[in-house]
């Protein structure tokens, strides 16, 4: 069987800052990611990210996937496993991987310790006809007209006034492609408001306290209706507007993909301002068991820099878990959560901050 | 339709290859994803659910979601949005849950 130091599942933000920053102490790595290219949702991020420099500040996620992706090739000690899924975890430490298009191969792979990083997955909202064709996850959206070029319709009702909703608007009008709407179903715009003022300069209506209620269409998204809500989020009768559309981009929110936490036996807990079902961690990125870490996503719903910096965490220490070396680890270490610490200190964060409280294993001595 | 002008983004498409859908050629660009390649030629439907026969399209493009599962050159249920095209392909609308037949 195929024996490794760390098994890393999942290559977006987190899963490749911890495969670089691990192999960088010389630890043995395999990461296995699903996509058709590494990156995650990182190849697909068009604008220019926020923080300081040592986080890419001022660089688009393209650039910053393309980097971390050279650096992950320039690593001899870093085996990848491509277009492929890890189907399961077994207590003897060993994990099932089915690859290729077909599914047809199945390699088994053996780790002293496993780094987490499958990120998360879109939220389905309930509405009349949700599934015709035409309503997209934001992530698809994204995937089709960022990465290769494809148009996924021609107007769009954004779902969702998050960062993911604002941005993927923006990217959309970049694209030339027509945004009737932005929907949110809160009283105020959660995203960055750098973001929606830039929408609303190009003439796209936000609604907020508003919600899809239905789409019409025989075989695909033809029309829809947004209605005002109340407070109990229930729909004002009255209220409703028909769209003239033929795309419902929905990002109304992410879930952590945490399939492979529950099957380990990882110590999990519902923390919703996490998006959903987390396991616990120590500061180190540990969960409950001894030889699983998390980061990104899956460790509670963030963005990309915050992924980053938890990879490298998630490395660094299961890393040294093993007996690799470097100098003034504990140094680094500390350096590393403060870091983090520092890009978690925005207004915007404090829901995040009181999830990851309840997420936190404390240690007495540490 | 595919995207013409992009302030940011370049896109370097491969080689042009021909498929076949339901036996009608089609054209796209070898090794992206079926479903792009489909949803570039105007295709929204790509399968019908099970019991209702409910149209289904591109939904989530990170092979989780089951909607875009089609039959590729008489394989059932292969997930069209991580799949590559490649030249000749026979790809089918998938209706229910599939066969071989």
């Amino acid at each position: 069987m195929r024996e490794t130091d760390i098994a890393i599942i999942g290559g977006g933000p987190a899963g490749l800052s911890a495969a670089i920053y691990a192999a960088s102490l010389g630890a043995k790595i395999t990461l296995i990611d699903d996509g058709l290219e590494l990156g995650g949702q990182l190849i697909k991020q068009t604008h220019k990210f926020f923080g300081s420099d040592t986080q890419f500040a001022g660089i688009r996620g393209i650039e910053i996937a393309k980097k971390m992706i050279q650096e992950i090739e320039r690593h001899k000690n870093i085996e990848l496993i491509t277009n492929a899924t890890v189907t399961g975890y077994y207590e003897d430490e060993v994990i099932t991987i089915i690859q290729g298009a077909d599914g047809n191969i199945m390699k088994k792979l053996k780790a002293q310790r496993i780094i987490v990083a499958t990120g998360a997955s879109e939220n389905m909202l309930p509405f009349i006809n949700n599934d015709l064709p035409g309503v997209y996850g934001a992530g698809a959206v994204q995937t089709l007209m960022n990465l290769y070029g494809v148009v996924p319709g021609n107007n769009v009702l954004m779902v969702g006034a998050g960062n993911i909703g604002l941005i993927v608007s923006y990217q959309l009008l970049q694209a030339g492609i027509k945004v009737e709407a932005i929907v949110e179903a809160l009283p105020k715009i959660g995203g960055y408001l750098v973001h929606a003022s830039k929408i609303r300069r190009l003439g796209v209506p936000i609604y907020t306290s508003h919600s899809l209620k239905e789409v019409y269409g025989t075989d695909c998204v033809e029309k829809a209706v947004i209605s005002e809500i109340n407070k109990n989020f229930e729909f004002i009768p009255g209220t409703e507007k028909e769209l003239e559309v033929d795309t419902i981009c929905l990002a109304v929110g992410l879930s952590p993909l945490s399939d492979l936490l529950w099957q380990a036996g990882c110590q999990m807990k519902y923390v919703a301002e996490l998006g959903g079902h987390v396991a616990l961690r120590d500061d180190n990125m540990k969960s409950s068991l001894d030889n699983i870490y998390i980061a990104g996503d899956v460790a509670g719903i963030e963005e990309a820099s915050s992924a980053i910096l938890e990879g490298k965490i998630a490395g660094l220490n299961a890393a040294v878990s093993l007996g690799y070396r470097v100098d003034n680890f504990l140094e680094l270490n500390i350096n590393l959560r403060k870091e983090l610490k520092g890009l978690r200190a925005n207004p915007l964060s404090e829901k995040v901050k009181i999830g990851l409280e309840k997420a936190l294993i404390k240690r007495e001595v540490d | 339709m595919r995207i013409k002008e992009h302030p940011i983004l370049e896109f370097n498409p491969g080689k042009k290859v021909k498929f076949t859908l339901d036996e009608i050629e089609m054209e796209g660009y070898e090794g992206e994803p079926i479903a792009s390649a489909l949803v570039a030629a105007g295709v929204k439907v790509l399968s019908r659910s099970i019991k209702y026969h409910r149209p289904r399209g591109f939904f989530c493009a990170i092979g989780k979601c089951s909607s875009c599962l089609m039959k590729v050159n008489g394989i059932p249920n292969v997930r069209t949005c991580v799949t590559k095209l490649e030249e000749g392909m026979k790809i089918e609308t998938q209706k229910g849950k599939g066969d071989f037949n």
